[in-house]
């Protein structure tokens, strides 16, 4: 969504306009209007947490170095992690290096943030944390939220609208309530966590 | 990428040689083809802002000054064992007083470009591979994208820039080396006389041969970096991947020198 791989047929639009026939830098001022958080917070393990956040600032903005270390400060107080600027990532545990991650993604102020499987791989409690702090940043900077994930938990505590992609289609969008409570299958046995009789048996297609 | 193996031409007996020279073609050409594209792209990341003059330091002291006691080293043991091998030689045709020119000759356009740039394959081609690819299996060269940043100019303009800068450098100082290995020998071991061998060493030479040791002293820095990077940078498949990177660059970094080293010599004299 954010442009990493060219789309094989189709088109992706921001704000209606098309962003792969668009120029390189007009792709890249596109992408400055996004924050991507990645599955395992992606950050820089050769700088550290302060100089991670600061990345973009530095290399987008005028900023001054104060000015950088203020919004930095800012940032990770939004998402409850205050005074690690001078951390490197490796010494982060899983949970706070996709905090890091979010504040990283909201350094430039973004209109849209994408948040890919943000609580994957974590205990509920620690997941449960993320969530509130994905609450924080849609309640406090109000941006479009897309989160990709398949803990439903997390999905109906962050979002207005809940979707199912499954075989490469988007089976349902609906209200979290309406989502929880619908009759198609695919979605109720995806809410039940119901895999099918046979699905011990049934053989995994192996994508290409 | 390459086609996948079609089973309908697969062949068997007959057919098996010239499909597997034939896969292998395809994979020669794909490396060919990448290392251009990535060298196009360098070159664009080098016209483009932000210019990072920083990061372009801290690469020239990773290859460069980190790397300078090692190519010290095999210039005066390379410089050392040329004075000892030329004199046996010689020394059957009674041309013991030409040994200096031999070794300061061969340093300068020949072996100290070829080494410095071995050496600097094994230690910096494959530190950059296993970097770079690292960074591509844990997303961090998406999130450099994500960040609006382009991923080659940020992480190759810098290495390929340092490569072509520090390369040159450390073959003047390995031909100082290895001129002083050569002293060493002939006159501590083989009894040579030193004003007699210094004047020898330089008296034949041109200030072309030092010019052609450092124009392929740069070739072979540009070579090595841009495939380090390219390997890491098309890293696929997790932790294995970044191993079978690093190996590769390796490899392939030492195979560019040394078969664009008989070109250029050639084409330089």
């Amino acid at each position: 969504m954010i442009g990493l791989m060219a789309p094989d047929e189709g088109t992706v639009e921001v704000e209606g306009e098309n962003f792969w026939a668009a120029s390189l830098s007009r792709r890249d001022e596109m992408r400055r209007r996004f924050g991507m958080s990645f599955q395992e917070g992606a950050l820089f393990d050769s700088m550290n947490v302060g100089e991670n956040i600061a990345f973009a600032l530095k290399r987008h903005t005028r900023m001054t170095p104060a000015e950088v270390r203020d919004r930095v400060s800012e940032c990770l107080a939004l998402v409850r992690l205050e005074g690690i600027e001078e951390k490197k990532p490796s010494e982060l545990s899983g949970g706070m290096r996709r905090r890091v991650g979010f504040a990283r993604a909201i350094a430039l102020k973004p209109e849209i943030l994408l948040f890919d499987e943000p609580t994957t791989g974590l205990d509920p409690i620690t997941t449960d944390a993320l969530a509130r702090v994905m609450i924080r940043l849609r309640d406090r900077l109000n941006p479009t939220m897309v989160t990709i994930t398949h803990d439903l938990k997390v999905a109906f505590a962050v979002a207005e609208r809940v979707a199912l992609l499954d075989a490469g289609k988007i089976q349902a969008d609906l209200p979290p309530a309406e989502f929880e409570a619908s009759d198609d299958p695919r979605v109720a046995a995806f809410v039940r966590g119901d895999a099918g009789e046979e699905a011990g048996d049934r053989r995994e297609e192996v994508p290409e | 990428m390459i086609p996948p193996r079609r089973e309908a031409v697969s062949g068997r007996g007959v057919m098996a040689p010239f499909e597997a020279f034939g896969r292998l073609a395809l994979v020669a050409l794909e490396f060919h083809g990448r290392c251009v594209a990535l060298l196009g792209l360098t070159i664009r990341g080098l016209f483009r802002r932000p210019f990072d003059g920083r990061a372009i330091a801290t690469q020239v002291v990773r290859v460069g000054v980190e790397g300078l006691p090692v190519v010290l080293l095999t210039a005066v043991f390379t410089g050392a064992v040329l004075a000892l091998q030329t004199y046996t030689g010689f020394q059957r045709f009674h041309a013991e007083a030409w040994v200096g020119s031999v070794v300061s000759l061969s340093m300068l356009r020949e072996l100290a470009p070829v080494l410095t740039g071995l050496m600097v394959a094994g230690r910096s081609g494959s530190a950059m591979a296993a970097e770079i690819g690292s960074m591509r299996v844990t997303e961090q060269i998406d999130a450099l994208v994500a960040l609006a940043t382009d991923p080659v100019q940020y992480l190759f303009v810098p290495r390929v820039l340092a490569g072509i800068i520090v390369l040159p450098m450390l073959v003047v100082l390995a031909n100082a080396f290895g001129i002083l290995g050569g002293y060493l020998v002939a006159v501590r071991l083989l009894g040579a006389n030193p004003v007699v061998y210094m004047e020898n060493s330089f008296q034949f030479l041109d200030l072309n041969d030092l010019w052609s040791g450092l124009i392929k002293a740069a070739a072979f820095g540009l070579l090595i970096t841009l495939i380090g990077c390219q390997q890491g940078f098309d890293t696929r498949g997790g932790a294995e991947g970044v191993g079978r990177s690093t190996t590769a660059a390796v490899v392939l970094g030492s195979l560019a020198i040394l078969v664009s080293d008989f070109f250029l010599t050639k084409v330089l004299f």
